[in-house]
C-alpha cells in the first residue's frame, strides 16, 4: 500500500496516529464522555459528523484564502468554521433527538473547543490534500476517535465493578488505563514506513 | 431431645461441582509453557536461564508486596505471578540487561495487575503491559537480539545481561566477533521480510533455529504447549484459531494481489516476531470472559 492511496490515509488516521491515543489530541471528552458505553459511542459519532463538516469547510476556505494571499487568517477562519458547524449539530440534535442532547451535556458545546478538531482542519492543510483525501481523512480521524472512545468505555464499565484499591480509584486508574492503551497503540507505528 | 442431627441436608444449586481452580488452571498453563522454557535455555544458554530467573522471581516477591499493602491474603500460591514472570521472560531478547527485566517485571505486576485489583480484575496482560512499557522506554535493549546455539553459551553470559542497573549496556559487536558465530545477521525473521526481502524458509521457522525473543523461535514447540492447553480444555481452540485464522486469511488476499512486496500466507501462520506467538497461546487464557 503507498503512502498516499486513500487506504493508507483512512488507516493512518484512525489506527497509526490515532488522535486520542498517539497525538494525544482530544483528552477532554475522552476522559470525560467515557464513562458509558453508550454515551462514549454517541459522543464518538458526533466528533465524526463534526469532523467531517469541519473538514470540508477547512478545504474550501483554504483554497479560498490561498487565492486572496490571505493565508495569515487560516487559524481564526478554520475556529469559526468548527465553531458554527458545532453550533449546527447542537441544534439539530436538540430538535431531533433531545435525550442525545441531554446525555451529551456540556460536552458538545466542548468540541467547540476540541484540539482535535482543529489539529485536523491543520494537519490536512499541512498535508497538502485535495478534496477527496481531506474526506477520507476526516472519516479516519473520526472512526479512530470513536473506536478510542469505545474502547475505554468499555474498560471503564468492566472497571467500575472491580475491587480497586483507593489510591487508583477514579482518575488515577482512568489515566492509568489510557496510558496503557497508548502504548498498545505505539505497537502499529511501524506499520507506516 | 435436643440434639442436633442433619438427618437431611438442604443446599441451593449448583448440585455438580468441576474440581477446577484457580490454582489448577495456572498449574496447567505453567506446564504448557515448560517445554518452551527448557527450549529457550537450550538455545540461549545461561542468559536465557537468568532472564527467566530474575523475572518470576521480581513477579512473584511484587505480587507479595503489594498483597502485603493492601491487606489481603498472598495469591504467591495461585501460580499466576509465575506465569506473568515466565510470559514476560520468554518476550524479551535472550541478552536483555537484567537490571530492565527486573523493572518490567515490577510494572507488569504493580501497574498492571495489583493497581487493578489483584488476579481477576486486570483488564490488560499483565506480562504484555510489562512488554509495552520496555518497548517505549529501552527501544535499543529490547531490539538486540543474540545468536541462538552459540558455542559458550553454558560457560558465559551475553554481555549485555549483565549491565549494572541505571547503566548503557555495551556494545554487542565486539563480544559477538569473540564468540565466533558464523552468519549472524541479527535481524528476526520478521525484520528480514521486511526490510530485506528475505524470506525465512518455514523449516527453519519451525525448528526455531532463528533469531529471536527467548521464547518465540520453536513454533513446534509452542503448538505442542497450546495443543495441551487445548486438550485439556483450559483454553478455547475457537481463540487461536481465529486468530492464526484471520492472519493466514488477511495476509493470503494480500500475497494474492502482489506476492513480490508481501510474504506468503505461510511465513504469516508461524509468526516470527516478539508480537505473536509467545504471549498470545497462553495469553489468551486471560481474555475468556
Amino acid at each position: 500500500m503507498s503512502d498516499d492511496s486513500l487506504g493508507f490515509i483512512f488507516l493512518n488516521a484512525c489506527i497509526i496516529n490515532n488522535f486520542v491515543l498517539s497525538s494525544f489530541l482530544g483528552i477532554c471528552p475522552f476522559l470525560g464522555v467515557s464513562g458509558k458505553y453508550e454515551t462514549a459511542s454517541r459522543m464518538g459519532f458526533a466528533v465524526m459528523f463534526v469532523m467531517l463538516v469541519s473538514s470540508v469547510c477547512a478545504y474550501f476556505i483554504n483554497t479560498l484564502l490561498v487565492q486572496l494571499d490571505m493565508e495569515y487568517l487560516r487559524l481564526i477562519c478554520y475556529i469559526a468554521v468548527i465553531a458554527s458547524s458545532v453550533q449546527l449539530v447542537e441544534m439539530v440534535m436538540k430538535k431531533y433527538s433531545p435525550a442525545l442532547f441531554r446525555s451529551l451535556g456540556i460536552f458538545l458545546p466542548l468540541i467547540t473547543t476540541n484540539c482535535a478538531i482543529l489539529g485536523l482542519a491543520l494537519f490536512q492543510t499541512a498535508k497538502g490534500y485535495n478534496f477527496l483525501e481531506c474526506v477520507v481523512y476526516a472519516l479516519g480521524a473520526g472512526s479512530g476517535f470513536t473506536l478510542a472512545l469505545v474502547i475505554m468505555s468499555g474498560l471503564r464499565e468492566q472497571l467500575s465493578l472491580h475491587d480497586v484499591p483507593s489510591i487508583a480509584k477514579g482518575a488515577g486508574l482512568t489515566l492509568m488505563v489510557a496510558g496503557i492503551l497508548s502504548l498498545a497503540f505505539m505497537g502499529f507505528a511501524g506499520l507506516g514506513s | 431431645m435436643s440434639k442436633n442431627v442433619h438427618l437431611l441436608e438442604l443446599q441451593t444449586s449448583p448440585h455438580l461441582h468441576k474440581t477446577s481452580s484457580v490454582e489448577h488452571l495456572m498449574r496447567q498453563v505453567i506446564y504448557a509453557l515448560m517445554p518452551v522454557c527448557l527450549f529457550s535455555v537450550w538455545q540461549f544458554g545461561l542468559s536465557a536461564l537468568a532472564l527467566l530467573l530474575t523475572c518470576t522471581i521480581v513477579c512473584m516477591a511484587t505480587e507479595h508486596f503489594f498483597c502485603y499493602m493492601a491487606k489481603k491474603p498472598s495469591t504467591l500460591p495461585d501460580g499466576s505471578a509465575i506465569i506473568t514472570g515466565l510470559l514476560l521472560a520468554l518476550t524479551l531478547p535472550p541478552g536483555f540487561p537484567l537490571w530492565i527485566a527486573a523493572l518490567g517485571a515490577f510494572i507488569a505486576i504493580a501497574l498492571g495487575k495489583a493497581l487493578f485489583g489483584g488476579i481477576g480484575f486486570n483488564v490488560f496482560n499483565p506480562a504484555l503491559v510489562g512488554r509495552a512499557f520496555l518497548q517505549a522506554s529501552f527501544t535499543g535493549s529490547i531490539t538486540t537480539w543474540t545468536p541462538a546455539f552459540s558455542p559458550n553459551r553454558f560457560a558465559e553470559f551475553v554481555p549485555s545481561s549483565l549491565a549494572l542497573p541505571f547503566c548503557k549496556p555495551g556494545a554487542i559487536d565486539t563480544w559477538l566477533a569473540s564468540a565466533s558465530v558464523d552468519g549472524f545477521s541479527g535481524a528476526t525473521p520478521l525484520a528480514l521480510q521486511k526490510f530485506d526481502h528475505v524470506s525465512t524458509s518455514i523449516g527453519q521457522l519451525l525448528l526455531g533455529t532463528t533469531a529471536g525473543s527467548t521464547g518465540e523461535s520453536c513454533a513446534l514447540i509452542l503448538m505442542a504447549g497450546g495443543a495441551y492447553l487445548i486438550i485439556r480444555k483450559i483454553m478455547d481452540w475457537r481463540i487461536p484459531a481465529a486468530v492464526l485464522g484471520s492472519a493466514f486469511v488477511v495476509s493470503g488476499v494480500f500475497y494474492l494481489i502482489d506476492s513480490s512486496a508481501y510474504p506468503s500466507p505461510f511465513f504469516i501462520l508461524f509468526p516470527a516476531d516478539s508480537c505473536s506467538v509467545p504471549s498470545s497461546w497462553p495469553a489468551t487464557w486471560w481474555v475468556r470472559p
